[in-house]
């Protein structure tokens, strides 16, 4: 594989850059893998990635319906964060922040991360002392986290409403300086091109339509490119896990629903921090073309779109407008919606199935990009192993039979019914 | 925008409604024994059909009421609405 580099860009401007080599083949399926992953979008090629990277398992295929990354790892708003407060969500984002942080010199791929930090707005007293005992615990687990006054958010970002008269005013903030974002296409390409280095076969425009089970255990896949003989078979599917567990008679704790995010017209830098809203939910940054990246709520009822409706976008703008009035002199330049796997507790599932060798990892609801790293890796180990990582246990699919729910936000289950 | 023909109050926009899922779940029957994992298929796990999916909403800002709609979940097409007492036919 070529290395990236300042001197391999300059060697190829003398040929009018025509004659880079292929990020990565388009190889026709093999009759037989010792694992195949299905679905190519950021999950499922950094899972390809760490079982050659990590177990020495290059005999993989990964299957995708269409091309890779054209579902949620090019549709996000690319937000990278760790600010929880349970151990199980603290541990496990924080382990990915640090494949984050390494991720370009690993990948050999400029993925543009930009740790500039997130502040969670905070608008009551009550809101304040939830941050204070969140950021404690943040910290107790090794992340960092600031709690911001009035004052001290104002110095931030001082184009947010900080006038007397609102709604919902500003009474400080909970700020995880190391959370940023990345460019998200290029987290897709940069773990593609490294498997493929390694041996992997990313295989597209290549469905699944049943599979093969015997006794209990996963003999093969069938796709529309022919059948498959495999023992292993990892689900990395985010919103289609239900269409594909449907053909395993399984029901999962998932329901697909739509979320919808938007970016207005570039302008020049104005904010350089990912902001939420505490008051609703809305969260912006602006990405470096200078556009602000925007998003919020789902729409609300299940859906597999990809395309949203407007009461549900008006909805999200009003809460950033209330919060930074001047988004409403900027002009909307695009829109767009993906299908999300919500979870029932809104923590996500990385685990083995009653199926022998069949493998699930699902359940990202609003925050699979981020997980994106930390998701393969702990997903390989799952896959490689036949066991859970410590770093995943707590993303059982047990839990919901057991009680043991993950639930993040303390909303009970359903919460984006809300 | 979804346009949702109430069966009280005829059509009226997404905006007067609260969405309620999936319609055809049943709780499994008061006083029986109940298992683990009955209880388990009733309160978490979903189909989550991508197609025709009968699911609940609530005239939250109209009647009040609780309605079935058959609705395509690909491409949002509402095909039918009943009554919370009307079964699926």
């Amino acid at each position: 594989m070529q290395k990236y580099s300042i001197f391999s860009l300059m060697k190829n401007a003398f040929s009018n850059h025509e004659k880079w080599d292929l990020a990565w083949k388009d190889p026709s399926p093999k009759k037989e893998y010792d694992v195949v992953i299905i679905g190519g979008g950021g999950h499922g090629l950094a899972t390809a990635y760490y079982l050659a990277k990590e177990h020495n398992i290059t005999n993989v295929a990964i299957i995708e319906k269409g091309w890779i990354g054209g579902g949620n790892v090019g549709r996000n708003t690319t937000i990278i964060r760790s600010n929880y407060m349970h151990d199980d969500n603290a541990l496990f984002s924080e382990f990915g922040m640090d494949l984050w942080r390494r991720m370009s010199q690993d990948l050999n791929y400029n993925v543009m991360f930009s740790p500039r930090g997130i502040i969670n707005l905070a608008h009551s007293d009550a809101q304040m002392n939830v941050y204070a005992r969140r950021g404690n615990s943040m910290r107790l687990n090794g992340i960092d986290a600031v709690l911001l006054n009035r004052e001290q958010v104002k110095e931030i970002i001082p184009m947010a409403d900080f006038s007397e008269n609102v709604r919902f005013p500003i009474f400080g903030g909970l700020m995880q300086p190391s959370a940023g974002t990345a460019r998200h296409d290029a987290v897709a390409w940069g773990y593609a091109r490294q498997a493929d280095s390694m041996g992997v076969d990313i295989i597209q425009n290549c469905e699944v339509t049943g599979f093969d089970v015997v006794g209990g255990k996963i003999k093969g896949v069938r796709t529309s490119r022919g059948d498959i003989k495999v023992k292993k078979i990892g689900l990395c599917v985010a919103g289609s896990t239900n269409i594909l567990a449907e053909k395993l008679n399984m029901r999962l704790p998932i329901e697909t629903h739509l979320l919808q995010a938007c970016v207005s017209e570039p302008v020049k830098p104005v904010l350089d921090r990912v902001v939420t809203f505490g008051a609703g939910h809305f969260y912006i940054s602006q990405s470096d073309k200078g556009e602000m990246v925007m998003g919020g709520d789902l729409d609300g009822y299940n859906s597999y779109a990809q395309r949203g409706n407007l009461p549900t976008l008006q909805h999200v703008l009003t809460e950033g407008i209330a919060m930074m009035p001047f988004l409403s002199k900027l002009k909307m330049l695009r829109t767009w919606g993906g299908i999300m796997d919500m979870s029932m507790d809104g923590s996500p599932i990385i685990d083995k199935t009653h199926i022998e060798g069949l493998y699930l990892n699902c359940g990202w609801c609003y925050g699979g990009f981020k997980a994106t790293p930390a998701s393969g890796w702990t997903f390989a180990h799952t896959i490689a192993q036949d066991r859970v990582h410590e770093l995943n246990a707590g993303y059982n699919l047990n839990r919901f039979n057991t009680g043991y729910l993950l639930d993040e936000k303390g909303l009970g289950t359903k919460t984006w019914i809300s | 925008m979804l346009y949702i023909k109430c069966p009280h109050c005829g059509w009226r926009s997404q905006n007067e409604f609260s969405y309620g899922g999936d319609a055809t779940v049943k709780r499994p029957e008061l006083g029986k024994e109940v298992s683990d994992q009955e209880w388990d298929d009733f309160v978490y796990n979903r189909k989550s059909l991508r197609g025709k999916h009968w699911e609940l909403w609530q005239h939250l800002s109209g009647c009040r009421q609780w309605i079935k709609v058959e609705r395509d979940t690909a491409t949002h097409e509402i095909f039918k609405t009943l009554k919370a007492n009307e079964e699926i036919s």
